[in-house]
Order: C-alpha cells, then structure tokens, then sequence
C-alpha cells in the first residue's frame, strides 16, 4: 500500500517535467491514474473484508513506537474507494473547468497530493502517521483555497482554514500522545487490545477532549464550523472534492476508527452527540438563508457532517450502519451538486439567488442532474438520501439517553434540508427567468459527467441498495464494532414510525419552503433576524481574536526587543554574573591555595601594564587613546602566552589585535566626536556592573585552578600527535585533525558572522 | 592616509606577509604557525597596503573578491573529508602519504593540510569582509 503512496508523489511531481502536448490533458491522466487505483481498492474488496483485513507494517524507529503502518479494513476501503472514485470524476471536471485559469499545474500538483494525502491517511494504522498525514491536508487545502490567491478573501480564508484545523491537528497530536503514554505504542492495532485500560486510565478524559477537538475541528462541528464556508473560496473542483470525499471527512473517519479504542462511555456519547446534533441543526438552519449557491452547499456540508458525527456518537450498530450509509449518499449529492453549482457559475456568470431562475430551459440535463441529487439531499425516494435518511430515523429513535432532544433537533435538521433543497431547485431553475450576466448554453459534456455518473450511482443504489449492503458497508460496519454482522439494505421499510417521521419531514419542509417561497419579505426579515441574533459572527471573533493577540505579542515584544544595544548587553551581563555568582556560592567549599608572589619580576610588570592600560581605556577621553590602550593589554596578555610557551596563541593574538585596532582606528574616524552623554549615576551604575561582572569573572578564573575533574587529556594528545598524526605542533594537531570537527564548526561561526555584518551594514534602511 | 614612505614600503612589506603567511601556513604542523595565523597574516597585508593607498583601489583590484575566498576555503574543508570517505575511513580521519625526497628525507603530507588550507582561506575572506564592509560607511 505505501507504492501507491509513492506513486501518488511520482504523478505529482511528473506534472511540472511533462511534455508540453500532454499538458492540456493532465486532469484527463491524473483521473485515469485515479480511476486505476479505484480499481484496485475496488479488486481488494474481498481482502478487505476477511477479518482483520491487509496491514502492512515498515519499521522505522520501533524503540519509540514509530512505524510506518498501512492497513486496508472494511472502514478505510469504504473511504478509499470514495476518495478515488469521486477523485477520478473531480479531476475530469477539473480539466474542463481549469481550462481558462493560469497556474493549473501548481493546482493539479496541490489537488492530485492532497488526494494522496487523504489516502494516506485512511490508509494509516499508527496514529502519528495519521496526524501527518492530517496535518498533510490541512496544508494543501490552505494552498488550494488560497489558489486564485489575489483575491483578498481567499486568502483571508485559506488562512483562517489552515489556522483551525491545523491548530486542531496538532491538539490531535497532544491527545494522540496523551493516550499512547497509557499503551506505550500509537498502532491502532495496540489501542484496540488495551481499550479496556485507556477507559480506565486518569488521561483518558484530557485526551479524548484534545483527540475530539482535532476531529471537530476539521469535520467543521459548532463551534469551529466557520472556516468551511469561507473554504468556498477555492475553485469549485477542490470544494467538490473537499466537502464531498475529502478533509472533512477526515475528522468522521478519525472518530469511526477510534470509536472501538475510546467510545462507550457518557463522555464520548454525550460529547459527540450534543455537537453532532448541534452541529447539524445549525447547519442546516443557516443554509436557508444564504443566497450564494457554494454557501448555500456549504452551509448543508456543515449540516452533513453534524449528522454523521452525531450518528458515530449514538454508537450502535444500526447508527453505525446510518453513518456509513450517508457517507455515500453525502459523498455523491455534495459532489454533484458542487459539480453543478461551478457549472451553473461559469456558464451564467452568477452564483447569487437573485440573479438566477429559469434555467431548464437553457440546461436541462442539468436540471434532471441537479433535482435527482436534491432529491437525495431532501431524502426522499427513490434515491439513496431516502435509504439514508429512513435509518437514520430508525437510529436516531433507538439512540439510548437523550434520544428526544436528538430527535427533535435531528428531525429539524431534515425539515429544514428539505425546505433548503426545495428552494435551490426552484429558485436556480424554475421560475421566472433570471438576469444573468452571461447567456448560458449547456457546451462541455465533461462538465456533467461526473455529477451525472454521482446521480446514476445514487439512484440504481437507491432501487437496489442489498449490492452496497453487503460489499462495503457490512465490512466497514464490523470493522468499527468488532463484530461480524449480517444487514438488510431496503428501499421500501414498511408503513412505521419512521415512515411516519419522513412523511412529517417532506410535509413539513414543503410548508416551509412554500412560505418562504412566497412571501419574500419574510426570508429577507429572517435573515436580519438571523444577523441580529446571531451577530457574533464566528469568523469575525476568530480573526479578531487573532488581531487582539498580535498587538499583544507586538506590544511584549517591543517592551523586550528595545532596540537599546546598551541595555541588551546590560541583561546578558547582569543575569551571567548573578547566575555564575550563584553558582560559586553553591560549590564554594574549595581551599583557596595560591602563592602570590613577585618573582620573575617583568611578568609582574607586565602583569601591572596589563592592569594599568585596562584602566585607562576606561577613564580615557578620546576613543583613539581607549582603543590603543585596549591595544596595549591585549599586546601585553600575549606576550604572557608567550612567556608561558604558548606560541600559537601568542602570535594569534597579536595578529588578532593588531586587526582590531586597525579597523577600530578606521571606523572611528567616520564617528562623531567624543563627549560625555550619559549622566554621573548611569555612570556609577555601569562601574557597579562592571565590577560585578569582573569580580566573578576573576573567581572563576581562580576557581577552575582548583577544579579538577578527571585526568586531562593533553597528554594523550601530546603522545599521540607525532604518532599518530604526524604533527610536532600538537595545538595545530588538535586544531586540523583531533579536533578538526570544532575548527569547521569555528569557521562556520566566523563564516555566519561575517555574513551577518555584511548584510547589516549593507543593507540601506527602507 | 598619503604618506611616501609607506606607499613605498608597501609592496616589500606586503610581500612579507603574503611570503610569510604561506611560511606559517606549511610549517605549522610542525612549528608555530597554521591555517588560521597565516590567514590573519594575509588578510594584514591586503588592510596593509589598503592602509598605505585608499581602500577603493585595492578591493577593486582583488582577483577574488572576500566572499570568493570564503567559498573557496569551506570547499577545501569539505575536500578534507573525501580521503578519509574515499578510505572508507571515519569521517574527518587523517590519511596521509609519504613522499620521498632523496636527500632531503621524507615529507609527510595528509589531508589535515588540505583542511588548514580550508581554515587559511576562509579566515582571509571572513577578515576581509569584515573590514571592508566596516570601512565602507558613509
């Protein structure tokens, strides 16, 4: 599994070297590439669902639990297959549509890797694998949607997306490995031996909470729901792919794979039910009143997914079977309704309500398109939306707790679906005619292939829906509850309750879109009701929130960052010497053993010149004379190298010093003249300082004569040198071959230094 | 700074050092001396003479430019590695080879040559830019 990974990468990177007839058909090749791979996983159903299914296990660092681990399950075939499958028909939309767009390379590059990503992902059994594969599309779907990125607004909300769910991912990881301490291993396989223990274990409620934030932050759940409508920013294929295969399932998929590991108890059924329902009410709410047709989608994206993180929070069987069963149908409405709505954008030139209205006459295929998938979307029959939406009834009314709130809001949620999907239909496409900026024509049958082929699939699956039952949703199902399972997909279910509960949910929603229909004004006076209610817009608290916490570390950092090169070097001076002084307090239990004494007589007096021109240069008057002072003590402390037969380091620092003074001597002629700035207490201060800083730089000095901590090693390197290194000059031995690794160290310091002087002193201020 | 005498006595002086720079550089294994004191010794001869006449003219006239002697000394560093991987020896190990010189002895010469040449180099170029950048400002 990790070849297709690599081949993935391969095709990516083949983008930008292939020859140039090719290229106007690269989203042709790419989707063949991934309609190949949907092959393949769709051949590897058989596999998947004997037991345990394919792992496939890459040691790399096993001593900390890092290995590479692929594992083909009933769960990851089910949105492998997805992903392929509508990535195969994303891409073909993608060649029509990208035609006119500049950069479609960088776009295949992006989209064609980020559906390697998502693979790798479901593919995934470690859980730090998972994280970087999540973090993976966090960072390609911030590339994509900022990729028409002179538009403020994309970038603003590809910023805003990248922000929150990569901010998630990593809570993700915290969590990750919160519970991976309690295993000692991030193999799923590991977790689900040890669930028992994990539920049982003090970390177990911080990491579900960090664990589910990275989830519900990417699945876009209340009340981290805001970056997905801004997400509509991205051309329309990588909104198709997003909302429908994609991303946002990724946080679905997390909470399904881990439901055995984590679930079954009231915090994780209550946590994710209270957000799913929340999230899907919400959702679907807010989608009725938006106007422009990608928000409108978006908004019921939002709905989706609370419905499906609501379903793997009920946690039985049948909702499970739910869940994975509107995964399809999600995946194949969204998709080509997306698909349409980019359709319907580059043909008339609008995707506002208001401009639009009367398009069957212009488009019919699309019109049959678009209402076969509304009518999945409202759930009704005979699509797959009804199968999906009659089970999830049946689950909603069995989920053990808080099943009517659950109910009512949930009930809500569809009401309102199929008010909003009634309204789409009739608003884009009936109606009176619109006023569109352009005179739309149905030309580019690549344009209607792949909602086509969504809304066939969703239609013969609907009428025969046993052929989904058993291939892929039983072996999902039993690879999220560990349990092999029998179940019966039907279209028709009998006259019950949850018939009942649909036919109060079409009546209902009708009555609603007939009123809004209606009585236009009343929408309008809804939506300011809405912004008047709901007048904390998320995003706008996100972004503030954000400014607020800039300005706080801009204001931090200039109280830090003074730009004062004084008072820098005063800090570093003061806390060295506190803590060296510190530091000799503590280890001060050492005999102070040292004769002083005068003999020979011209180091001493060389020892006082030493001292005397220190002196100077700091009383000193003119810079000239402080500088060649400083000459004379650094002259005078090499010639005390060489009396102690240093020569190396005597010549060094005579060169050294004689450079220093020279360049001193010449930048000092481009500076003002001297005078006396600072104040007499500055003054004090800085002489106290100094003092303090000199007296514990000379008990140090004295200190390490009496520090001996192991045998020196200077008499290995004296043996060696000529030995071993054929060097009399054991310093430059040590310099060039015992200890060349420092030496290129040094030199690279040097080299950096240089570099930084260069650059400072060449730049000119903007 | 225009002074006669120094004009004067700049090439002689300047060859010194360059001449004893390179003395430093090869005998430094043996005796005082090395890649790093040879290169403060060359550098000294180019602010030397750049002292004597003005700066313009002598950066201009460098055949390599300081960053161009940096360059140059970090390859001869990295060239210092590849014997002892050539050897598929411990990286940065000293391999040497014996030279016979009839009546003069043997001479002895190693990779950690190649590497003081390294260091030489680079502490030239670093030396070199850091005074002509320092002297530059207006």
């Amino acid at each position: 599994m990790q070849y297709i990974l690599l081949v993935y990468l391969v095709f990516a990177l083949g983008i930008f070297v292939i020859p140039r007839w090719l290229k106007k058909h690269v989203g042709i090749v790419l989707a063949v590439v991934q309609a190949l791979f949907f092959v393949y996983f769709f051949s590897r159903i058989s596999d998947a669902t004997n037991g345990s299914g394919l792992l496939t296990v890459i040691e790399w660092l096993p001593q900390i639990g890092l290995n590479l681990e692929f594992s083909l399950n009933g769960l990851s075939l089910v949105f492998a297959l997805l992903i392929t499958g509508i990535g195969t028909l994303v891409f073909l939309y993608a060649s029509a549509y990208m035609k006119s767009y500049e950069g479609t390379d960088k776009f295949y590059f992006y989209l064609f890797l980020f559906g390697g990503a998502m693979l790798g992902l479901v593919l995934s059994a470690n859980l730090i694998q998972l994280f970087v594969f999540w973090e993976l599309t966090s960072f390609l779907s911030f590339l994509l949607i900022a990729f028409f990125h002179k538009k403020e607004l994309a970038r603003k909300a590809a910023f805003q997306s990248l922000f929150v769910t990569a901010f998630g991912g990593l809570l993700l990881l915290t969590g990750v490995l919160l519970i991976g301490s309690v295993v000692g291993s991030y193999s799923v396989g590991d977790w689900l031996q040890h669930a028992q223990s994990i539920k049982n274990s003090k970390l177990y409620v911080p990491g579900l909470l960090l664990i589910l934030a990275g989830a519900f932050t990417k699945s876009a759940q209340f009340p981290f729901h805001f970056w997905l409508p801004g997400a509509m920013q991205a051309p329309t294929p990588v909104s198709a792919y997003l909302h429908s295969a994609t991303m946002v399932k990724a946080g679905v998929f997390l909470l399904a794979l881990l439901s055995p590991v984590l679930g079954g108890t009231d915090e994780w059924t209550y946590i994710i039910t209270l957000v799913g329902v929340t999230t899907m009410f919400l959702g679907a709410y807010f989608s009725i009143t938006q106007t422009d047709l990608k928000a409108i989608l978006a908004y019921t994206t939002i709905s989706s997914l609370g419905m499906l993180v609501l379903l793997i929070g009920i946690d039985t069987t049948l909702s499970i079977k739910a869940a994975i069963l509107f995964l399809f149908v999600h995946a194949f409405y969204k998709a080509a309704l997306f698909m349409v709505a980019g359709f319907i954008d580059k043909k008339t030139g609008t995707r506002e309500l208001s401009k639009l209205g009367g398009l069957y006459k212009h488009m019919p295929i699309t019109f049959v398109i678009s209402v076969l998938a509304l009518l999945s979307m409202a759930g009704l029959p005979p699509t797959l939306g009804f199968l999906g939406k009659e089970l999830i009834y049946e689950a909603k009314m069995q989920s053990p707790g808080i099943s009517s709130l659950v109910l009512i809001l949930g009930v809500g949620g569809n009401i309102l679906m199929v008010a909003v999907s009634m309204y789409f239909m009739v608003k884009v496409f009936l109606g009176k005619q619109g006023n569109y900026p352009k005179q739309p024509n149905e030309k580019g049958h690549l344009f209607l292939l792949g909602p086509g082929v969504l809304t066939l699939l969703s239609l013969l699956l609907g009428l025969s829906p046993a052929v989904l039952g058993h291939a892929l949703v039983e072996p999902a199902i039993s690879s999220i509850r560990k349990e092999i399972i029998d179940i019966e997909l039907k279209l028709w279910h009998g006259f019950n309750d949850v018939f009942l509960l649909s036919l109060l949910t079409v009546m209902m929603g009708m009555a609603i879109f007939i009123i809004v229909y209606k009585r236009k004004q009343l929408l309008v006076k809804w939506r300011s009701i809405n912004s008047y209610i709901f007048s904390i817009k998320f995003a706008d608290i996100f972004s503030k929130s954000l400014e607020g916490f800039l300005n706080f570390s801009e204001r931090n950092t200039k109280r830090l960052q003074h730009g004062y090169h004084r008072y820098y070097i005063l800090t570093v001076v003061l806390f060295a010497s506190v803590l060296l002084w510190f530091q000799v307090y503590v280890t001060r239990n050492w005999v102070f053993d040292i004769q002083f004494s005068l003999t020979p007589l011209y180091i001493s007096g060389l020892v006082a010149i030493v001292a005397c021109s220190a002196l100077y240069a700091a009383i000193a008057k003119s810079r000239l004379a402080t500088i060649i002072s400083m000459g004379v003590t650094g002259y005078g402390i090499s010639l005390i190298y060489l009396y102690y037969s240093a020569v190396d380091l005597a010549i060094t620092q005579i060169l050294v010093e004689t450079l220093i003074v020279v360049m001193f001597v010449l930048v000092l002629q481009r500076m003002p003249h001297f005078s006396t700035l600072s104040s007499k207490l500055t003054r004090v201060r800085d002489l106290i300082i100094a003092a303090f800083f000199g007296s514990v730089m000379t008990v140090l000095a004295i200190k390490a004569l009496h520090v001996e901590l192991s045998e020196p090693i200077s008499n290995l390197m004296l043996e060696n040198s000529f030995v071993k290194a054929h060097g009399k000059n054991v310093v430059n031995v040590i310099l060039v071959d015992f200890r060349a690794l420092d030496t290129l160290g040094e030199v690279t310091v040097l080299v950096i230094a240089a570099m930084g002087v260069f650059i400072l002193l060449k730049t000119k201020k903007a | 700074m225009n002074s006669v005498i120094l004009q004067l006595a700049t090439p002689y002086v300047r060859s010194l050092l360059i001449f004893f720079a390179f003395v430093a550089l090869l005998r430094g294994h043996n005796n005082p001396g090395g890649g790093f004191i040879g290169g403060l010794l060359a550098a000294l001869a180019i602010v030397f003479s750049s002292f004597a006449f003005d700066r313009r003219p002598v950066q201009r006239k460098l055949k390599i430019k300081p960053g161009g002697y940096v360059a140059m000394g970090l390859v001869f560093l990295l060239l210092s590695f590849s014997p002892s991987l050539l050897k598929s020896q411990m990286l940065m190990e000293g391999v040497w080879v014996t030279i016979p010189m009839g009546i003069l002895g043997e001479l002895n010469v190693g990779s950690p040559l190649l590497f003081d040449i390294g260091v030489f180099m680079a502490v030239i170029g670093v030396t070199l830019m850091f005074f002509f950048t320092l002297t530059n400002r207006k």
